[in-house]
């Protein structure tokens, strides 16, 4: 500040800048404390309702597939079925609707003239506002049934692929893991096509013109810009919609049939995911012991969730490393 | 390689907008002409209409001939990226793929047009790497990706991609004006070199390199606000800077202007 010749003003205002420096860190830190210890605090809730029961379960947790909580002092759970419900069903609705959505927000944001892009957008949104108990309905009264010459079809001539094989349920009326990732798929699509069209819509012109220039076709321009340029957004808005799918509760709950044996691992599957057996058995949250079966999957769920947004968000940030 | 270009009546608009009125001009090969002229004149319009770039702009359309070589680019039977592909283009600022290798920027165009061998690729990167002079500079790092070079750097390679294709004509949208001092004399002295093998058109504001650098030189002017932008008089770059027959155009090159 010695050598400072301008005089003592402009060290003044630094000073005071600095102080709203120091008042808006201290915020921004404080609030994003208040999120962390809120998600730590869940965590652990989750944790303790769930040791007991855990405690008391008389078989594997992760391994086995039965489910029976009605007496609490022979407990027996185990998530696998669940497990596997969750991310089949969840997988099938990411593989569906990834492409579709990459396809229309590449369509609304590089081929439509804006003027018509924009109320088609806006259509596609809307899809985000339809009730999930809508879609369950929708999905287990009219796809379903509709769904079943297609399941029928491909469980005939595909089975030897072991997603295709025939499940533990009948494949009338459609009550299985192919029609909820189908639904499912529609209910993350408007997520993953406005976090992609925002990416792709930002692409710089500048790269644009330049492919362009060398004499790209459309695609090739798209191939060359767009999709190196957006493919971070577009795999964080697919673990968005991914997280969305994991914790879709009430239209899995409605679309899939119950089971009596147990997953044979294939889309004509019936059960339960995590989140549709818990609010299967919200009625019944009484007794401690047998809530904390449920809480424990809960758990797991939670976990899991967590590992997948953490996953993607490094492969987005790779892809931004490799970027700059 | 280095055809000729004949710009006949060529009327350019944006929607309702009329730009720029009857451009008659002819641009010999091997040869650099400069684009001169006030801010929003229309010289960049009159360069993409080109290369056919204009028409990438909503709405944007022309009017009249341009012939490269006796052919009409804008002929209804040719394709825009055809064009595209034999005429090559560099920008005002560098717009090299970021995410892409050096190397992959440099032979991007090949690859468009569905060169695939590998060997016959990396000669040319290198020969166009040469080409731009960025060679020395870049040969141990070919693989980084092109948006971790200087400014200076990134618009030779963006050179280097548009010489790499071999085109027939190279258009330059004030290249330098992004740059310092030295990348500029670097790619003055890249444009000299370049002129024996391609057509040269480039846009520049600054007076001094369009007398360095080329041979004719085309002064376009306003002449009022909405007005579209007109071709006032072309000649010998010598003869523009020393005795152009237009007072408007000696007006403006000697600062004289507006
Ligand atoms: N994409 C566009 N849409 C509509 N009008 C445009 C567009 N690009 C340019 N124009 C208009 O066309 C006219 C000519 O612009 P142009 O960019 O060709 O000028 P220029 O001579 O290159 O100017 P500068 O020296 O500043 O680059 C200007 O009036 C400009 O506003
Ligand atoms: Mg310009």
């Amino acid at each position: 500040m010695t050598d400072n010749v301008t005089g003592s003003s402009p060290p003044a205002r630094s000073t005071g800048r600095r102080r709203g420096d120091g008042i808006f860190r201290s915020m921004t830190t404080g609030s994003s404390l208040v999120i962390v210890v809120s998600i730590g605090l869940i965590g652990l809730f989750l944790l303790i309702q769930a040791v007991p029961s855990l405690q008391a379960n008389t078989i594997n947790f992760f391994t086995s597939a039965e489910w029976s909580t009605g007496d609490v002092g022979n407990l027996a759970f185990g998530i696998r079925d669940l497990l596997v419900v969750t991310v089949l069903s969840s997988l099938l609705a990411l593989a569906i609707a990834m492409p579709i959505a990459m396809g229309i927000a590449l369509f609304l944001t590089h081929y439509l003239p804006p003027k018509i892009a924009q109320p088609f957008a806006y259509v596609i949104d809307l899809l985000a506002a339809v009730p999930s108990i809508v879609f369950g309905l929708w999905g287990a009264k009219v796809l379903g049934p509709s769904l079943e010459p297609i399941a029928t079809f491909l469980n005939e001539n595909l089975s030897w692929i072991p997603l295709f094989s025939d499940g533990n349920v009948s494949l009338s009326g459609g009550g299985n893991i192919f029609t909820a990732g189908i639904v499912l798929a529609i209910m993350i699509l408007p997520i993953i096509t406005a976090v992609s069209r925002e990416v792709f819509r930002q692409t710089p012109a500048m790269q644009i013109e330049g492919a362009l220039a060398l004499g790209a076709t459309r695609w090739e321009m798209i191939r060359t810009t767009v999709l190196p340029f957006g493919r971070s957004g577009y795999i964080a808005g697919s673990m968005l919609g991914l997280g969305r799918a994991l914790g879709e509760t009430v239209a899995v709950l409605i679309i899939l049939r119950s089971a009596s044996s147990s997953s044979t691992f294939s889309f004509f599957d019936g059960g339960y995911t995590f989140a549709s057996k818990i609010a299967s058995a919200a009625p019944e949250f009484s007794e401690p012991l047998s809530t904390g079966a449920y809480i424990a999957a809960g758990l797991v769920l939670f976990v899991f969730t967590f590992a997948v947004n953490a996953l993607a968000r490094y492969i987005a940030g790779r892809g931004k490393a490799k970027a700059s | 390689m280095a055809k000729r270009f004949d710009i006949k009546d060529l009327n350019i608009y944006y929607g309702k907008f009329h730009a720029v009125s009857s451009v008659n001009l002819a641009v010999p090969p091997r040869n650099v002409t400069a684009f001169i002229g006030p801010s929003g004149c229309g010289k960049s319009t009159v360069l993409r209409s080109l290369n056919r770039m204009h028409e990438v702009a909503p709405g944007a359309r022309v009017e009249g001939k341009v012939l490269l070589d006796g052919e009409d680019i804008y002929a209804s039977t040719v394709d825009p990226v055809e064009v595209r592909r034999t005429i090559g283009m560099v920008f005002q600022r560098p717009n090299p793929f970021p995410t892409m290798s050096i190397r992959d920027n440099v032979v991007a165009g090949l690859k468009l047009a569905g060169v695939k061998n590998k060997k016959k690729l990396d000669e040319v990167a290198e020969r166009s790497l040469r080409g731009a002079n960025l060679w020395n500079e870049v040969k141990d790092r070919l693989d980084r990706p092109g948006g971790g070079l200087s400014g200076g750097q990134q618009q030779r390679l963006c050179i280097a991609r548009a010489i790499a294709v071999q085109p027939d004509v190279l258009l330059m949208d004030e290249p330098c004006s992004a740059l310092d001092p030295i990348s500029t004399l670097a790619i003055e002295d890249l444009i000299t070199e370049l002129k024996k093998d391609f057509t040269i058109v480039i846009v520049t504001h600054n007076m001094q390199q369009a007398a360095r650098v080329s041979d004719q030189t085309a002064f376009f002017n306003l002449l009022g606000v909405g007005q579209p932008g007109q071709l006032i008089e072309v000649d010998d770059t010598e003869k523009i800077f020393s005795n152009p027959s237009q007072k408007a155009t000696e007006d403006y090159i000697s600062g004289r202007f507006g």
